[in-house]
């Protein structure tokens, strides 16, 4: 097996991945890092193939966007698990790292488990991303992205101030990027450990565990002092309900006044942003404003809600920012509250983002060829930016057995592959 | 006690839990991170064995990372040592206190850093030069220093300087606007999910670094932007745009409870008996379609025109009305068990207090071990959902009082005596 191109960090690391939805990216992450990342699907291509939107909106196991995007980077095989074992434990026997999704008890009945596959192979480390874990009281539930995050937590915490309408799941399958970030960390652990004189292992990523863990103070807040948050349009759930923060700004884009004034400072600042664009006599609070300029040190944000005077203050300042963001477009709130030193947000669909002259000038668009729409696809980028040894997506995502005679070819000399 | 480990609940005997070998022992970690987005990061390396030492300022008591005093408490009483959300993200990590401001602070952080692997903060962009803690001025202390810094925006283009908390990293990265119910303004995420995965992000950098590190000598600087790898997790939605020119900004989006990529019906939170009580369906296929026609048993999901994914997709309004029918009146972990029994991916809404006191997967996971803090008392925390057959992570100890650790760290790291020590304190340098 030739040594995976450039110089990530994890150049010379093998990966064998089984082609799953769930574990996807964490197979992506480690080629980003340069692993040589090889992911096998069964015969006739993974069910992802499947997953639209697809290139020119043709339906096609070559134009699946989904396929595109959580492969790239990958090299790609056919492998029939069920009639080519010996070949899996070929190909595994050469790897560093097994990434695999498959439904507890898969692989097991098929003689191919990592307790079979790692005997004489000490380094190997073995991860499984499974719904509820390996074994455990509710291993055999089955779950989709919406299944984990709804019974994980997530969802409790996401949604509307109206809550006859449903809690919301949040987009783009982030229960199954929570699970595989999770997955990359403990495997990255795992190797540094075996680089240090350990063994292989292994590791066991349950996603139901790993978004019980990803809900940030819905559970500390139960967890501490037996309070249970209560979800608010586009802002923290909380146990005290908190101001909106979300605005439609004058080009109907939205904005998150984030974190008002909370210093004199700020204070200040606003009330010259007011003046400056003619808006002061459109806030109802001015003196809180006023009051707000002699604060000292920083506003305390847990003592809003609580003190009667640092919540007024608080809120109109919040309520300024309000004001100001309607006779703005979304970007241009943004900005000039940045640069007046305020946590002020414009919410952007992804398509803003890769075109935003931020992420274009830290080089986060990365084009890569594209055989299929014969021209370049612009992919999001890195992550991080490492000095010594850059992130790198080496390739567009494999064609259905497109390296199989390079990876699996000197494999299948001892064992005639059937057919 | 507490402990990790399948079958060691948070009350199991000491003796039962094996020796325990920790992944990342004898690799130190100086640690200038704060608020989630950077001690989520260093508090995962600490629970696989790193040494991590959290350096806080002495004048600002531990002000940096404004969690430290904040909610929630365990009881009525308020301060820096009682703060829930702190316990939380710093549990196993050292803390001691260094005043930068001064010249034998720096000094101090210095040797500090001349004995550790890892360097890891998450102030704005520019503190730690000025601070004196450059990456350049590291390295002259400790050549092959992995350096991760971590911030809203990161280090570079026109952005950098903008401040950042979870909720505008979320706006400006293209999560927020995928969250909402359709035809509705974006409902964003109700939590700070970006602080978790800036967290994530982070220790995946110091980890790969270490690889390379460990292999080669050779350290590195790492420059994150949380906005950048929040930009990483839309991955088909972006591409639709940047290949077939559609944007996700169009009538009708975002739509996240329902699924077009890939394709599924039903797919949606349905309302369930009782107050706020919904639970989750989805039919991933025709097959789990029939299973739950099969278990519903009721003629509306016999409809010949909801046999099929195009069908269903094609009147996912009037299924989705079915649906809701079907459940309004039922128990939402009931509809859910049902559903699992027949194969369907179904969940339960669940509440933390559901989920946390009684769910046995969590419980058999050991995912809420507690750690004993000498001001809160027993407290829960989150733990970690990987088990590691050979070395798992251990969460035991809880975090760090203000300079609890200089003793252990000034004297038994550095090697200064008592008498340095006391001077140092009398100076205000700890």
């Amino acid at each position: 097996m030739p040594a995976a191109p450039g110089g990530g960090p994890l150049a010379g690391i093998r990966v064998v991945e089984l082609a799953s939805e769930h574990a996807a990216f964490a197979g992506k992450l480690l080629a980003g890092l340069g692993a040589d990342v090889v992911v096998v699907e069964p015969p006739g291509g993974h069910a992802s193939r499947a997953f639209g939107p697809f290139a020119d909106d043709r339906p096609g196991p070559e134009r699946s966007l989904w396929w595109w995007h959580y492969n790239a980077g990958k090299r790609g095989v056919v492998l029939d698990l069920e009639a080519e074992g010996e070949l899996l434990r070929r190909l595994v026997a050469g790897a560093d790292v097994v990434l695999e999704g498959e439904p507890p008890g898969r692989l097991a009945a098929l003689g191919l488990d990592h307790d079979v596959l790692r005997a004489g192979e000490e380094g190997l480390i073995w991860v499984s991303v499974t719904p509820f874990g390996r074994d455990g009281p509710r291993s055999g539930e089955v779950a989709t992205d919406l299944t984990v995050l709804a019974g994980g937590g997530p969802v409790w915490s996401c949604g509307y101030d109206d809550h006859s309408l449903p809690p919301v799941r949040g987009g783009g399958n982030q229960g199954y990027h929570t699970a595989s970030l999770w997955a990359v960390m403990a495997t990255l652990t795992a190797v540094v450990n075996r680089d240090l004189g350990g063994s292989g292992q292994h590791l066991d990523v349950s996603m139901h565990a790993a978004a019980n863990v990803t809900t940030e103070a819905a559970t500390y807040e139960w967890l501490v002092a037996g309070r249970t948050v209560q979800r608010q349009t586009g802002r923290h759930a909380a146990v005290t309900p908190s101001m909106n923060v979300n605005v439609v700004a004058a080009d109907g884009r939205g904005i998150t006044s984030g974190v008002p004034p909370r210093t004199a400072e700020q204070f200040r600042r606003v009330l010259g942003w007011l003046d400056e664009l003619g808006l002061r006599d459109q806030v109802d609070d001015e003196v809180f404003l006023e009051m707000g300029t002699q604060i000292e040190g920083v506003l305390p944000l847990w003592e809003v809600g609580v003190d009667p005077e640092l919540t007024a203050i608080f809120a109109a300042g919040r309520q300024a920012l309000t004001v100001i963001a309607t006779h703005l477009p979304a970007e241009e709130f943004f900005v000039q509250a940045q640069r007046l030193g305020l946590a002020c947000g414009a919410i952007l669909a992804p398509e803003e983002v890769i075109g935003n002259e931020h992420f274009v000038a830290r080089g986060f668009p990365v084009p890569l060829p594209q055989s299929e729409v014969g021209r370049d696809v612009v992919h999001p980028g890195a992550p991080f930016r490492m000095s010594a040894t850059p992130w790198r997506l080496s390739r567009p995502a494999p064609r259905l057995g497109e390296h199989d005679a390079e990876v699996l070819g000197p494999l299948w000399a001892p064992a005639r592959r059937p057919g | 006690m507490a402990t990790a480990g399948h079958a060691a609940g948070a009350d199991a005997p000491s003796h039962e839990v094996p020796p325990r070998r920790a992944a990342l022992a004898g690799l130190r970690v100086c640690d200038f991170t704060g608020q989630l987005a950077g001690a989520g990061a260093t508090r995962f390396l600490a629970a696989m064995g790193a040494q991590v030492i959290r350096v806080e300022d002495p004048v600002r008591r531990g002000g940096w990372d404004i969690l430290r005093g904040a909610p929630p408490f365990v009881d009525e009483r308020r301060g820096i040592e009682l703060g829930g959300a702190f316990n939380n993200h710093n549990v196993e990590k050292l803390g001691v206190t260094v005043n930068l401001r001064t010249e034998a602070g720096r000094r101090l952080a210095r040797r500090l850093l001349a004995v550790s692997d890892v360097l890891t903060e998450n102030f704005a962009a520019g503190v730690m030069d000025r601070l004196g803690l450059s990456y350049d001025e590291v390295r002259a202390v400790r050549p092959d220093i992995v350096y991760v810094a971590n911030s809203g925006f990161g280090a570079t283009g026109p952005y950098a300087p903008f401040k950042t908390w979870g909720p505008i990293v979320q706006a400006c990265c293209g999560l927020t606007f995928e969250s909402g119910l359709r035809d509705l303004p974006t409902a964003g995420w109700g939590f700070s999910y970006m602080d978790h995965h800036g967290a994530s992000f982070m220790a995946i950098a110091v980890l790969a670094a270490l690889v390379h590190r460990n292999r080669t000598g050779e350290g590195q600087y790492v420059d994150m932007s949380c906005t950048d790898a929040g930009a990483t997790l839309t991955g088909p939605e972006l591409l639709d745009f940047t290949v077939n020119g559609r944007p996700l900004r169009r009538p009708g989006m975002p739509d996240s409870n329902h699924s077009t990529s890939p394709a599924m019906a039903p797919h949606n939170i349905y309302p369930a008996a009782g107050d706020d009580a919904w639970v989750a369906i989805a039919c991933r296929d025709d097959a789990d379609w029939e299973r739950l026609a099969g278990a519903v048993g009721e003629g509306w999901a016999r409809q010949p025109r909801f046999a099929t994914l195009a069908g269903r997709m094609g009147a996912e309004d009037d299924l989705d009305r079915a649906v809701a029918g079907w459940t309004a009146g039922r128990d939402r972990f009931a509809v859910a068990g049902l559903l699992q029994q027949a194969g369907v991916p179904a969940a339960a809404v669940t509440r933390p207090e559901d989920r946390i006191e009684h769910d046995p997967a969590t419980a058999a996971w050991g995912l809420w071990p507690v750690v004993e803090h000498p001001e809160m008392g027993r407290v829960r925390v989150d733990g970690i959902p990987v088990h590691l057959s050979a070395t798992d992570w251990r969460i035991e100890r809880a975090a760090p009082l203000l300079g609890q650790h200089n003793r252990e760290v000034f004297c038994g790291i550095l090697g200064l005596d008592e008498g340095e020590l006391a001077a140092l304190r009398a100076e205000g340098v700890v």
